[in-house]
């Protein structure tokens, strides 16, 4: 009798992996589809049977093929680990649904099956990265994941899809080779990929220049994939061009997993064996994060197409990501672990309701959608939802977050109030720019020719309802993200008092 | 070690730069993809340079010989898979510029910005 709970941190892995040769050969592509979405839902089942585990306390190690660590290959998930793996899992699967209702629209019937194995490939290497503990499968399943989201990126129908790819996969590759270097930096001076063993090794090293140098490069590494400003160039047009189902999951997803992997480096590895490590990566990131905040906002508010619009809107929940990252205390960090949740909830739902106006509409900027919340008042109800829990309103998980957020940012004294400003004052732009889609959805007459309406599908409305009940359900009950980000936040500041 | 026992590093940073450079400053797609390619292999020889231990063999135990100096044979491993990586993106890129050809009949950076304006 096989043990399943000893061996869950590989499954999680496992499952989709194992599941995309069979995806490729399947026919039609409905099969293909129920296969992709039964693999992403058992991926996601076992997510769950890991949070639970590590809501108990247990942290689950797993020594690939039996060869103990440091030596052989070892799989590890924590609190941090298991909240960010519940959100990609879910996501994936909310957004396979979504691709069931609008991939017909935009990649043909015989290419489907190509494009769920991509799909479930993505998803491999996310998890991947996610329960591994070991700084060169970090770097494999990273570009797992990436080179299968440039596929699903090019392969709709729509051109211009097809340089945002080109760019993104020139620049994800820049990103992770930096990577690369550090790491290799790292193990010419430790001896170690485990990241355990390498946190434990890193100060017995004489000469910490090299380790100084490889914490630059995987930083700045991590952070171009992770769409830091001003590194964001390929977000904007990859997230606006992909197919609509695509743009759901990358949005929700990759970048966070790209910043749990940059956290996790850079408090866990760096933070107790790197001198005045603290002060380096505050002054790095928090004035690229005021930024992101202020530019990325600034930019949606004139934005018209509304994927665009909520690409930029990214690039600024990045900064508030990094903001209580950079703090670098424990309600910072936890802050920012809940804030990674609840975007990926709030955004994967807006881009929900956005692939629903794109079923019905001609076209995605403030003129095609107006009046469209006559013909479809379940979308734009949704999208309202959705869009108040990016804001921040109380009653959503959005406020949750910002909560936290806010009153770890005010702990700081003088540079918290201003820190705590500039959240407030973009949470004001995004106020506005979600108010000019409210506005011309239910304030304006439609204009001739566009109103070719209807709601959009029962099953993509389902998706995009059940993000939308989960962003309600997280405001009002957010004791297990809360509960999780803070032992992810201890766990990450281990040696910190 | 003087400047010239470190060559490899050298020339690690040379390539690395070299390949750094075209990608940001070739206009063209393809020779972008070049610059992307040095740019890794660059990493390559990095990681291959680091395991060579001075005077060391290749990893393989003999009898009887009792003091043997062995090279590192696990940076040459990790970079066997990364150079798959770089093989899988370099065909993935190639298909890419071969499909924007396809659509926009043509790989010159500043003439695709152009077209969908």
């Amino acid at each position: 009798m096989i043990d399943w709970n000893a061996h869950l941190a590989a499954l999680q892995v496992i499952v989709p992996m194992f599941t995309v040769p069979l995806v490729v050969l399947l026919r039609p592509s409905g099969l293909a589809w129920a296969a992709a979405m039964t693999a992403s839902i058992g991926a996601f089942a076992v997510s769950i049977a890991l949070t639970l585990g590590v809501l108990d306390g247990q942290v689950y190690g797993y020594s690939l093929g039996s060869w103990p660590a440091p030596y052989g290959i070892e799989l590890r998930v924590d609190a941090f680990s298991a909240i960010v793996l519940l959100m990609v899992t879910g996501t994936s699967s909310l957004a396979l649904l979504a691709a069931r209702a609008t991939l017909d629209a935009e990649i043909e019937s015989h290419r489907q099956p190509l494009f769920y194995s991509a799909w479930l490939l993505v998803l491999t290497g996310l998890t991947g990265i996610l329960v591994s503990a070991d700084a060169f499968n970090f770097f494999v399943f990273m570009e797992i994941a990436a080179l299968a989201s440039y596929v699903l990126v090019a392969g709709g129908k729509d051109r211009r899809a097809l340089p945002a790819a080109f760019t993104y996969l020139v620049m994800g590759t820049i990103g992770a080779t930096f990577y690369l270097v550090g790491v290799g930096l790292i193990y010419m001076m430790t001896g170690t990929l485990n990241l355990a063993d390498m946190e434990s090794r890193i100060h017995v090293v004489a000469d910490q220049t090299p380790i100084m140098v490889a914490a630059g490069f995987i930083t700045v590494g991590l952070a171009l994939k992770a769409a830091v400003f001003p590194l964001h160039a390929w977000l904007p047009n990859t997230y606006t061009y992909a197919p609509h189902a695509v743009t759901v999951f990358l949005a929700a997803c990759s970048t966070k997993v790209v910043l749990y992997l940059l956290l996790r480096f850079d408090f866990f590895v760096f933070q107790a064996n790197i001198v005045s490590h603290d002060i380096q990566f505050s002054w790095f990131f928090l004035p690229l994060a005021v930024l992101a905040l202020l530019i990325g906002s600034g930019i949606a508010l004139f934005e018209k197409n509304l994927k665009r619009m909520l690409a930029y809107s990214s690039v600024a929940q990045v900064g508030y990501i990094l903001i209580g990252a950079g703090l670098v205390n424990v309600a910072g960090l936890t802050a920012s672990v809940l804030t990674m949740f609840n975007h990926a909830l709030a955004k994967g739902a807006l881009f929900l309701a956005v692939a629903c106006l794109a079923m019905r509409c001609t076209g995605l900027t403030h003129s095609d959608i107006k009046g469209a919340a006559r013909d479809m008042p379940w979308t734009m109800a949704a999208f309202v939802v959705a869009g108040l829990s990016l804001i921040g309103m109380p009653g959503t998980a959005g406020f949750v977050s910002k909560w936290y957020l806010l009153s770890a940012v005010l702990e700081q004294g003088l540079l918290g109030i201003s820190l705590a400003i500039i959240i407030v004052l973009s949470s004001l732009m995004s106020v506005i720019y979600i108010w000019r889609v409210v506005e011309a959805a239910y304030f304006h007459a439609p204009i001739p020719g566009t109103a070719t309406r209807g709601e959009a599908p029962p099953l993509l409305l389902a998706a995009t309802w059940t993000a939308v009940l989960a962003n309600v359900y997280f405001g009002l009950n957010s004791a297990l993200p809360v509960a999780l980000s803070s032992a992810a936040a201890k766990t990450l500041l281990g040696h910190v008092p | 070690m003087g400047l010239l026992g470190l060559f490899h590093y050298w020339v690690f940073a040379v390539l690395l730069m070299t390949g750094f450079y075209a990608v940001i400053a070739k206009r063209n797609l393809v020779k972008k993809l070049i610059g992307l390619s040095i740019f890794q292999s660059a990493v390559f020889l990095l990681y291959i340079t680091m395991g060579k231990v001075e005077g060391g063999t290749a990893p393989i135990y003999q009898n009887g010989a009792s003091d043997q100096l062995f090279s590192n044979p696990l940076p040459e491993v990790l970079i066997l898979t990364a150079i798959v990586v770089g093989i899988s993106t370099m065909a993935l890129g190639l298909a890419i510029v071969v499909r924007i050809k396809e659509e926009y009949g043509s790989i010159e950076e500043d003439e695709i910005m152009n077209f969908d304006r």
